[in-house]
């Protein structure tokens, strides 16, 4: 943009929203206002940063549906079962005995009580508002503080104990759907009418999961509530401010992991027999070192987010070292650059990609052709048919030694052609690597073809596939899709098609440097307003609504009616 | 069992004020009824238990299904496991799943219509509530749990268990955390000569009516799309109380109730079958036992997934690639490594029926006072065949069922075995399933 047309842009904005951030940010409906459950590294995350790093319950939540790639999305719709509750309890009460173990208390609790064997309001008002607002991820009136007080009273006094009283009190809060549950709420826009906005302490939290997977601390929540986050140069502020915070790398970690989909570490497993090299540990270590790979590339080094295609710099373990093939590095992580010829180069080379969408005993061009296209360029690739016959893959006279000659039916057979020509030509060049991610030249005595294409880009190795992608537009476009779809917690749809072109051309200009992504989706007016979403389509069963039937429904309540004195 | 009665929180304020109270002696089968049919304390029936079983991508059908059928069939080689328990079984074969128009979701359409009657439109719409659910919904709400999953597959993102399409019931995929979840601190032993009620807990309970309260002030704000996962929090809040109030009450004795040893380590990680079979028989033996000491009511578990991706040591294709890949053994006549993974699937079964019909409960085993019913994704796995399904069940559900049969379902719908499992658990439903999956018809060779 230049000239004229950026001084125009630029006086419309300072006359709508005060010029802070310069942008031409096209009008959009905003995204919806969702609940979100809290995730389990959410919470975890703000459980360290509330009560310090030595909390840190064991626990595992339900898993979250992936939704349009991403698992954040998915906390938008994910419903709540009664096993779900009982591990919040579960957890809850982790938390609480450790925050109250002897060792934990005297840092933890801001005062001493009188007498620890009795209830102390004024010790135990010190503590709630220390603790409460970070968990509510606002601030509390006094009605609300006293009522913990009075709680945590009662219970110590039958308990004969001030810590545990306050411990139980904690685990109330810490199982509140106040806490477990990001209800966002909208508000009239005064700017804009007729529009809303999420209110102060929605935007806040909207903010900090976004860029520290996390809830607000103290400082965010002071601004919002002082009204300074409402302000544009409030707002800039404090985005500029957690960007700049060490926890940073720690939101930039899980949105990572989340796009990459690497929740699928926690079940892969390979043959022992086939790869002895590749332990559980080095299934740790994969990821990690994918993660480590992102953060310093993109965060350390504000690097171009489409190098991470093609650098040769990474960090080595010594569980790693021997699938690629290098001297054994270490102890623990140290920087690695590969040589300049060497087929290494970008994430797609690395064990997480290669190893990751691969079967535990053999490679597969298919799964990692597939995985290219939806992790990296955020495509749908569709299923396969029912009724086809596979069985030419495996050829049985050994006549067939590679990968290449095994699934050319597919391409031969009009009813596969049609998917398999988007999987197959990336998915053979990274062949090279086998089902553990190691490097290899043959498979079963034969040299294997990795030339390839990709969306017309003809290359004739693995490193030539780094670069294609490296080169097609279609990658910085779905970083930018995936981030933002992460940022305001709800699947990205056609209403953001024009922010998202907008946010692109950003990116792009601004040469690919991801902190600057992260502030402009922070800073883009369609993160802050929001809309009522319309009632989800849902598939309900005519004839099985056996929990809304009127008659059970009576029975449980006059159960638990009569459980009550 | 009587878990409530009118008196019981005068008589709790009494025991907390007096710390331990000493109640009477472990029970044994003198508790039971003449008839041993009920609890002679109470008079209560024994209580009839469901549950159901998974595997994924079916059997090989050449060497399963037995020609004869009724009672006495022969065993076909792949049966064999199941010879060891075919007075407790009924095995029902030539079973269609029907699309009515959609498309043949792989690995997906053919278990969901098995579990709720309906076949999915896409592989993106969850399914809504299974029938574990209907059931629970029936007979588990007095139970410390509703519900219990589990899944040997080490998969903690895949289910066979829907609330609704939103709210899958996550399995217990660890042997270590599914003990601790049953038997550790929060246990009641119900044979526990004294009873001691944990003070923490009546306090715990006070808080919680504090946190019900909250739901309330959040339903006047959240939109009406999210009332209704509001309402399932609030579900699992009265959950926890229910709990935190069961946990404030002497049980009643259970003679078959025996606290399994302690579980201090897991099995390790990995889609082997070994590995599967080793976490299969270790979640089995839980779940048994939560079931003797009536910790439940519903449970399901499986033993692979959909698309089961089981592996061989040094055989490089998992289960669902070698269905597709292996070429039919041309004097077999199937194809024989798909017939392994099929054949140690069938083993597991058949482990899991012992497991339960060696428990004594009254004048039978556990499993004369259950139903299970076991089903898989497709016939031949092949060709993801939506016909010639195989299905098993199990038990006499308390005398309501017949074992020992082979019933040839002459290519009707596998809904009429889910829909004949409700009506033996007492679901009061005129039909089951949409379309052409619906049914009225149960087998009545089955249901006595």
């Amino acid at each position: 943009m230049t000239g004229g047309a950026a001084l125009a842009v630029t006086l419309l904005v300072a006359t709508a929203v005060g010029a802070l951030h310069g942008s031409g940010e096209p009008k959009s409906k905003g995204t919806p206002m969702s609940m979100r459950l809290l995730t389990q590294d959410q919470y975890l995350n703000t459980m360290a940063y509330v009560f310090g790093a030595n909390v840190q319950p064991t626990t595992r939540f339900a898993a979250l549906p992936r939704t349009d790639g991403l698992l954040a999305s998915g906390a938008s719709i994910a419903g709540l079962t009664d096993a779900q509750l009982e591990t919040y309890q579960k957890t809850a009460s982790k938390v609480a005995s450790q925050v109250m173990s002897e060792d934990s208390r005297k840092y933890l609790v801001p005062c001493e009580p009188a007498a620890a064997d009795a209830a102390d309001a004024v010790c135990a008002k010190a503590f709630f508002e220390q603790v409460a607002p970070l968990l509510y991820r606002r601030t509390l009136s006094d009605d609300q503080i006293a009522a913990f007080v009075g709680a945590a009273g009662a219970a110590a006094a039958s308990l004969h104990d001030f810590y545990q009283g306050l411990g139980v009190v904690l685990e109330g809060i810490l199982i509140s759907p106040n806490v477990l549950l990001v209800a966002e709420v909208g508000e009239p826009d005064p700017e804009h009418p007729g529009q809303l906005r999420l209110d102060r302490w929605s935007l806040a939290t909207r903010l900090s999961l976004f860029l520290w997977n996390a809830a607000p601390d103290a400082e965010l929540l002071n601004a919002a509530q002082s009204g300074a986050l409402e302000t544009d140069e409030g707002l800039a502020e404090q985005v500029d401010r957690m960007l700049a915070s060490p926890r940073l790398e720690t939101g930039v970690r899980a949105l990572f992991d989340d796009m990459f989909a690497f929740e699928d570490f926690s079940r892969l497993a390979k043959d022992n027999t086939i790869y002895p090299n590749f332990t559980g540990e080095t299934a740790v270590d994969a990821r990690e070192q994918t993660l480590r790979t992102v953060v310093d590339h993109l965060i350390t080094h504000r690097g171009d987010y489409r190098d991470l295609f093609t650098t040769r710099k990474t960090f080595m373990s010594p569980s790693l070292a021997p699938i690629y093939k290098v001297a054994a590095q270490g102890p623990g992580w140290t920087p690695y650059e590969f040589p300049a010829d060497d087929p290494h180069a970008g994430l797609l080379t690395q064990v997480s990609f290669e190893a990751l969408h691969s079967h535990p005993g053999r490679s597969s061009a298919t799964l990692r052709g597939k995985a290219l296209r939806e992790v990296m360029l955020c495509q749908t690739v569709p299923r396969p048919p029912a009724n086809v016959d596979f069985s030419k893959v495996q050829n049985p006279d050994g006549s067939v030694k590679t990968a290449r000659e095994r699934i050319a039916f597919h391409l031969q057979n009009a009813s596969c052609a049609g998917c398999h020509r988007i999987m197959d030509p990336m998915g053979l060049s990274m062949e090279a690597f086998d089902g553990s991610g190691t490097f290899r030249h043959e498979e079963n005595g034969v040299e294997i073809d990795t030339s390839g294409n990709l969306d017309g880009v003809e290359f004739k190795d693995i490193v030539g596939l780094g670069k294609a992608l490296h080169d097609n537009p279609q990658v910085p476009w779905c970083a930018v899709r995936r981030t933002f779809a992460y940022g305001t917690g709800t699947a990205a749809d056609s209403n953001d098609r024009r922010v998202l072109e907008h946010l692109s051309a950003e990116f792009a200009d601004q040469g690919y440097v991801f902190p600057d992504l992260l502030r402009d989706v922070a800073l883009s007016r369609a993160f802050r307003q929001v809309y009522e979403p319309k009632l989800r389509k849902t598939y309900p069963l005519p004839d099985l609504k056996s929990a809304e039937r009127t008659q059970q429904r009576a029975a449980a309540d006059a159960l638990t009616v009569s459980a009550n004195p | 069992m009587k878990v409530k009665n009118l008196s019981r929180r005068h008589v709790l304020r009494g025991i907390l004020n007096g710390g331990v109270v000493a109640v009477a002696l472990p029970v044994l089968d003198c508790l039971l009824d003449d008839n041993g049919k009920a609890w002679a304390s109470t008079g209560e029936a024994l209580p009839v238990r469901f549950g159901t079983w998974f595997w994924g991508l079916g059997a090989t059908n050449r060497i399963f299904v037995p020609e004869k059928v009724g009672a006495g069939y022969e065993i076909p080689s792949q049966l064999a496991p199941v010879g060891r328990v075919q007075q407790h079984v009924n095995l029902i074969t030539n079973l269609n799943a029907f699309r009515d128009g959609e498309p043949n979701l792989c690995h997906y359409s053919g278990w969901i219509i098995g579990r709720t009657g309906k076949a999915p439109k896409s592989s993106a719409e969850q399914p809504g509530e299974t029938l574990d659910i209907t059931v629970a919904n029936q007979i588990g709400r007095t139970t410390r749990f509703r519900t219990l999953t589990a899944s040997a597959t080490g998969d903690f993102r895949n289910t066979v268990s829907y609330e609704n399409a939103n709210s899958p019931n996550p399995p217990e995929i660890s042997p270590l955390e599914f003990y601790t979840r049953l038997f550790g601190a929060d246990f009641q032993d119900p044979n526990a000569p004294t009873f001691t009620p944990n003070p923490r807990i009546m306090v715990r309970r006070s808080v919680l009516s504090g946190v019900l309260d909250e739901i309330k002030s959040m339903q006047k704000t959240v939109g009406a799309a999210d009332r209704q996962r509001l309402d399932e929090y609030f579900t699992g809040l009265r959950h926890l109380e229910k709990q935190f109030d069961q946990q404030l009450t002497k049980p009643e004795p259970i003679a078959a109730c025996h606290a399994p040893p302690v579980i201090t380590q897991d099995p390790k990680m990995g889609v082997e079958v070994e590995q599967v079979e080793k976490r299969h028989r270790m979640l089995t033996d839980l779940m048994v036992m939560a079931v003797a000491c009536d910790q439940t009511r519903v449970f399901n578990m499986a033993y692979s997934n959909a698309q089961a991706n089981t592996v061989k040591e040094g055989y490089e294709k998992p289960h669902h690639t070698t269905t597709h890949e292996e070429p039919i053994d041309g004097a077999l006549h199937y194809q024989p490594q798909c017939a392994y993974f099929s054949s140690r699937a069938i083993e597991e079964w058949a482990y899991f029926v012992e497991a339960f019909s060696k428990i004594r409960e009254g004048s039978g085993s556990l499993l004369d006072n259950m139903l299970i019913y076991a089903n898989t994704d497709h016939g031949e796995a092949r060709i993801h065949s939506l016909n010639n399904m195989v299905a098993f069940t199990a038990g006499r559900a308390g005398g309501r069922v017949k074992t020992g049969l082979h019933v040839d379902a002459g290519a009707t719908g596998v809904t009429r075995v889910g829909f004949t499992a409700m009506r033996a658990m007492g679901v009061d439903l005129p039909n089951w399933g949409v379309k052409s999956n619906m049914t009225d018809k149960a087998f009545s060779e089955i249901l006595v």
